[in-house]
């Protein structure tokens, strides 16, 4: 077994097997499925069975894939609307684990697992690692933060699955990240991508070079990244820089993941069924046309998602992958159809900046989010102008508002934020929707 | 008696109390004394000028944020202590000082404290009756 063993042709993994049923197999395996996930939901959710009835559908409604879009789809405010556990299909005794987001108004999207849920997401992240050439043996760090973030536990659980040794470091604590990857010859890394690079620049000041470690993988999710931001990591780390793709809505990381051919990636569909749609019509669109990325869970229990809205933008390839893999690829996501962002690993609209600033008396929502990248973190800004009301010509007044903005805000989204207080009339203002969202953490 | 401070607020960014200064400047109104608060965030600009109506609408025009507030200019005695006695008058009252500066007056040479109280009123009859001379606008813009 060398280093670089992995699941192609004749050193097949068995770990990888379901990523290489024959096409019509998996379409069998797909529609037995999700005839019966819709059952399941039917039976269990009122929302799904109220949406259901509205439209005349019934479980036997589905007869082929194609039927699938016939059904409502499910948006995040679904979520959010049903609180805390509106949407869960198994009765409480038999969910083991939940997990959370950040949603939109500051209530977190709860998302549930049964026992075989969680056995579900640990065998596709098991195929996510064996996908990269990662197997038993090797020594993966999950730099992902364990807690109600899905990242953490979910590539944990995929880890020991696979059968290699897990480092459940978390994140933070850079020094110490470096000294074990060295130590404990980590062989891959999962991280958030602007976390890696923040390894990266820290590693000199202990005297080390990644590029002479043992690590030849790293598995960057829970944030957008751009293939050169991806070549500059694989240059100055000497890895492969894997893109890996999921959502707590639908399990959590374990969706869908590049290969090591790293053209798009691979959708676990005996899993998550994909389907992609117009956003601004709901129609399915053909493979290789690019719209939104909708997804059903087709074994999950606790929390079936029919037809989930991803708001992500991106298209299915048609060719088939050089690795051998039969279950398609999808590009990677570039961009979103709502104004969502992800920063350090959390979902945050720009509305619940807008909510938070709502709540304090003496400022009006004029207000820009400026997202930048210090030291391979993500940092946010948010200028708000300033109100003649709120001058009151002592600095501690404006200290205290400053403050209370903050405060407001981080109350909302969790995460740390700079607020700049500026004159008013200096935030750009075109016509009809201001400019909310300046995103410069990919200028260099 | 009172003096009017016209109050600016100022992002922390290069130029912009430089530009604060140009507007007022341009319309050809003098500075008797400024002064500059600030924190790594915003700073405030504090000016005293015998035109203050006229700065404040012309700040107001070009897009700052204007506050005018009283304060009170108390001179400072020119001689070991000055400062002491008013600062003394002060704290034996229940009034609390905001914050202050302090310039001299062209003409005459004297120094005087520029005081900003919650309460100027109040203020000005406490320093009154602590023996405190009060500077008024006539002197105060005496050419």
């Amino acid at each position: 077994m060398n280093s670089l063993w992995n699941d192609r042709e004749g050193e097949f993994n068995p770990v990888s097997a379901s990523d290489y049923l024959p096409v019509k197999k998996l379409r069998e395996l797909q529609l037995q499925r999700l005839k019966a996930v819709i059952k399941w939901a039917y039976a269990r959710v009122e929302l799904f069975r109220k949406r259901c009835d509205e439209r005349n559908l019934i479980p036997e409604s589905v007869q082929s894939l194609a039927d699938l879009s016939k059904f409502p789809f499910t948006v995040k405010t679904d979520l959010r609307d049903t609180y805390p556990f509106g949407l869960f299909a198994s009765e409480m005794t038999d969910i083991v684990r939940l997990h959370a987001s950040s949603g939109t108004t500051g209530k977190p999207i709860v998302v549930a697992y049964t026992n075989e849920d969680i056995k579900v997401w640990a065998t596709v992240m098991a195929r996510t690692f064996a996908c990269a050439g990662v197997h038993k043996g090797d020594v993966i760090q999950n730099a992902y933060g364990y807690g109600l973030f899905t990242g953490g536990l979910g590539a944990h659980y995929g880890a020991e699955e696979l059968g290699a040794t897990v480092i459940p470091i978390s994140g933070g604590n850079t020094e110490r990240q470096i000294m074990l990857m060295h130590d404990f010859k980590s062989n891959a890394i999962c991280s958030t991508p602007s976390y890696f690079l923040h390894i990266i620049e820290q590693a000199p000041k202990l005297g080390i070079d990644i590029r002479d470690l043992p690590i030849r993988v790293g598995f960057f999710g829970a944030e957008p990244w751009t293939d050169e931001m991806g070549k500059y990591v694989e240059k100055m780390a000497g890895i492969k820089a894997i893109d890996i793709y999921g959502l707590s809505e639908i399990i959590g990381p374990g969706v869908a993941s590049m290969c090591l051919e790293q053209e798009g990636l691979h959708i676990f569909e005996d899993h998550f069924y994909p389907e992609i749609i117009d956003p601004d019509t709901g129609e399915v669109l053909e493979d290789g046309q690019e719209g939104e990325l909708v997804l059903t869970t087709l074994s999950k229990r606790a929390m079936p998602m029919i037809r989930y809205r991803t708001r992500d933008i991106t298209s299915i390839i048609t060719e088939k992958c050089a690795c051998g893999r039969t279950i398609r690829r999808m590009q990677r996501i570039g961009r979103r159809s709502d104004d969502m962002f992800i920063i350090r690993g959390v979902n945050v609209f720009p509305s619940q900046i807008e909510a938070g600033l709502l709540t304090v008396e003496e400022t009006v929502p004029h207000y820009q989010i400026i997202l930048t990248r210090e030291g391979g973190l993500d940092q946010i800004t948010v200028e708000v102008e300033l109100t003649p009301e709120a001058f009151t010509d002592k600095v501690s007044d404006l200290e205290r508002l400053h403050k209370k903005v903050a405060t407001a805000i981080e109350n909302i989204i969790n995460i740390r934020v700079t607020v700049h207080l500026v004159e008013p009339n200096t935030i750009a203002r075109s016509q009809g929707k201001a400019k909310r969202l300046i995103d410069r953490r990919q200028e260099k | 008696m009172k003096i009017k401070q016209v109050s600016i607020f100022l992002e922390n960014k290069p130029g912009h109390l430089n530009h604060a200064c140009e507007v007022v400047a341009d319309a050809g109104i003098n500075l008797i004394t400024l002064s500059l608060s600030d924190t790594e965030q915003f700073g405030i600009l504090r000016i005293i000028v015998k035109e203050w109506e006229e700065a404040e609408r012309i700040l107001l025009a070009a897009g700052f944020v204007v506050k005018v507030t009283d304060v009170i200019a108390a001179e400072v005695e020119d001689k070991p202590g000055g400062l002491q006695k008013i600062l003394s008058v002060i704290e034996n009252s229940e009034i609390n000082i905001e914050y202050m500066y302090a310039f001299t007056v062209k003409r005459n040479n004297k120094a005087v404290m520029m005081l900003r109280f919650d309460d100027a009123d109040q203020a000005l009859q406490v320093l009154e009756a602590g023996g405190i001379n009060i500077i008024g606008v006539d002197e105060l813009f005496a050419e």
